[in-house]
């Protein structure tokens, strides 16, 4: 099982289901994708983000949504890097999105609207690396207590703490 | 003391209502989950869940580890099934390594991942019907489960935190005793869950605690987020170790229980009957367990044998090699969901090339779980709310990470 090269043109991947499904809906929205391990990311426009994932939704490809996360790539710029991991119970399929974020202005649509799991985590995100969720009906730390200073899992949080 | 000073407050909405704190240290909130519950009378209104006493930070930990120093962190995520987390972690950095694993090691982590979910369904078995009354079952699952943890004991050397999974393999050849230990213990299993559901299955009183609460529609168990037996009690049937397999689960013959009802009853049945399919799974995992090697050939990630590497010059090299500065891992992203007696457990890793993991994140089934109890609670009893945790078996362990 060696590992084989990443592919990342568009044009190659196009006919997957998700990715076909998605570049019809709207093409100006998919910046990107890559197929890698036997896992297909496509990476969202940060304004399209939710209408993408509830036009999945809607579409019937995904009833399930996994997980939500974050990786910092500190000090490479757009440093955040959302991934949200979907699945289809039907078609016995994952698929995750990803959306590109800035440091400075770390905001994104919530997607609670679509998902209610998606609550949860990003509250949690929300604590532990201080992107904001437009629209979340309950945006406060979840882990930490709420007078907590800073985001630990950002790079650039000293592991010790403010001190 | 800072999260006593800052935690949540919610105010009453009426005039009737008052607020009503539950935990954390309430023996039926199994673990540090404090529940903020506005009551009128007896009837739960809104509930909160304030969640977070156990923080430990372990994702930025791993982070500052390489990637075999993760494994031990792992065990104290879900503390109930060490060597599910070790499966899952081990399985993902396996797949961004590209690594291909011998049979032997696959098919003993099969048999380890069953009876460990096992050992922490009879957890779950025990307090549950002990938070309803029963304490008789608390005491006859906690028997059996001392005997799993003999078994972990003899092939780990650990009770609980056992570490037993290695990047590439396993950390030991089991010793001699070990299958027939564990063929004693399979022989005998079903009778024990006939006796547990002697107890409970046909107890009135228990029936009545359970039927018709806390229930929950498959749409609204998708929504929310609920995964493994709580899902699969709402009628949604899907498995990963059928559906979607991982590690030679495709070889095994095993039901996946569903049940329509949605409710306490529903969660209950579906996971005592998949105390008797994991039963199934781990027979056949002994009648069928290859010999062979239990580690892969990749002396760059495994560790040598130790009579290699106090024989040979290149084992000594690389142990050294890989003790002291790890293993770089080709960079790229991966999520591996496993299905751990709760539900989907995913570990999300990226790695950017070096030895340390960038990111290592894990979706834990709990805290997605965790997710439905106001859902499940709102306009019911408070007594039910009891029911209602145990029925979702959570482990804060995993929820607070």
């Amino acid at each position: 099982m060696a590992l084989t090269p990443a592919i990342t043109d568009l044009d190659q991947l196009k006919d997957r289901p998700f990715l076909a499904a998605l570049l019809a809906w709207n093409a100006n929205a998919i910046q990107g994708a890559k197929f890698d391990r036997d896992e297909l990311s496509i990476y969202v426009a940060r304004e399209n983000v939710r209408e993408a994932i509830a036009h999945l939704k809607t579409q019937g490809l995904t009833d399930y949504m996994s997980d939500l996360t974050c990786a910092d790539f500190y000090p490479r710029e757009p440093r955040f890097e959302l991934a949200y991991h979907m699945l289809s119970i039907k078609n016995k399929a994952r698929i995750r999105l990803k959306v590109k974020l800035s440091g400075d202005d770390p905001v994104v649509e919530s997607i609670t609207a679509v998902w209610p799991s998606a609550n949860f985590f990003e509250r949690e995100l929300f604590d532990l690396f201080g992107v904001r969720f437009l629209g979340h009906p309950y945006l406060r730390r979840i882990m930490l207590p709420e007078d907590w200073e800073g985001h630990p899992l950002r790079k650039d949080y000293p592991v010790e703490g403010y001190r | 003391m800072g999260h006593l000073t800052s935690a949540p407050v919610i105010d009453p909405t009426g005039d009737k209502t008052m607020i009503l704190n539950m935990g954390p240290q309430h023996p039926s909130t199994h673990g540090v989950l404090r529940l903020l519950l506005e009551i009128d009378g007896e009837a739960v209104v809104r509930m909160m869940p304030d969640i977070g006493f156990l923080h430990t930070g372990i994702e930025k930990t791993c982070e500052a580890k390489f990637y075999q120093q993760v494994v031990p962190l792992t065990d104290r995520i879900d503390y109930l099934c060490p060597m599910v987390n070790n499966l899952c972690y081990v399985l993902a950095v396996e797949k961004l390594l590209g690594l291909e694993i011998p049979p032997r090691a696959t098919w003993m982590r099969v048999l380890l991942g069953e009876l460990q979910r096992i050992s922490s369904h009879l957890v779950w078995l025990g307090t549950h019907a002990m938070d309803l009354g029963a304490m008789t079952v608390f005491l006859y699952c906690f028997r059996e489960r001392e005997e799993l943890l003999k078994i972990y004991e003899l092939v780990a050397g650990q009770r609980m935190m056992t570490s037993y999974f290695r990047i590439g393999g396993l950390a030991l050849e089991p010793p001699l005793d070990f299958f027939a230990k564990v063929k004693k213990f399979l022989d005998t299993f079903s009778e024990k869950v006939d006796e547990y559901e002697n107890l409970l299955t046909g107890n009135r009183i228990f029936i009545n605690r359970l039927k018709d609460v806390a229930r929950i529609s498959a749409e609204d168990a998708l929504a929310i987020g609920l995964s493994g037996p709580s899902l699969r009690a709402s009628g949604v049937d899907f498995d990963h170790r059928r559906d979607l397999p991982y590690c030679g689960y495709e070889n095994f013959k095993f039901k996946v229980p569903v049940s329509q009802d949605g409710d306490v009853w529903a969660r209950y049945v579906c996971r005592v009957q998949e105390l008797r399919e994991s039963r199934e799974i781990c027979v056949q995992a002994l009648e069928g367990m290859p010999q062979g090697p239990i580690k892969a050939d990749a002396p760059k990630i495994v560790l040598p044998d130790r009579e290699k590497m106090k024989t040979q010059m290149e084992a000594l090299i690389y142990h050294f090699k890989i003790v002291t500065e790890g293993f770089a891992v080709p960079a790229g992203e991966v999520y591996q969901a496993i299905e751990s007696p709760r539900g989907e457990m995913g570990y999300y890793i990226v790695s950017d090339g070096t030895a340390k993991p960038m990111r290592v994140h894990m979706r834990s089934p709990s805290y997605a779980n965790l997710q439905a109890l106001p859902q499940m609670c709102e306009g019911k009893l408070i007594a039910d709310v009891v029911a209602a945790i145990g029925s979702i078996d959570i482990v804060l362990g995993e929820i607070d990470r």
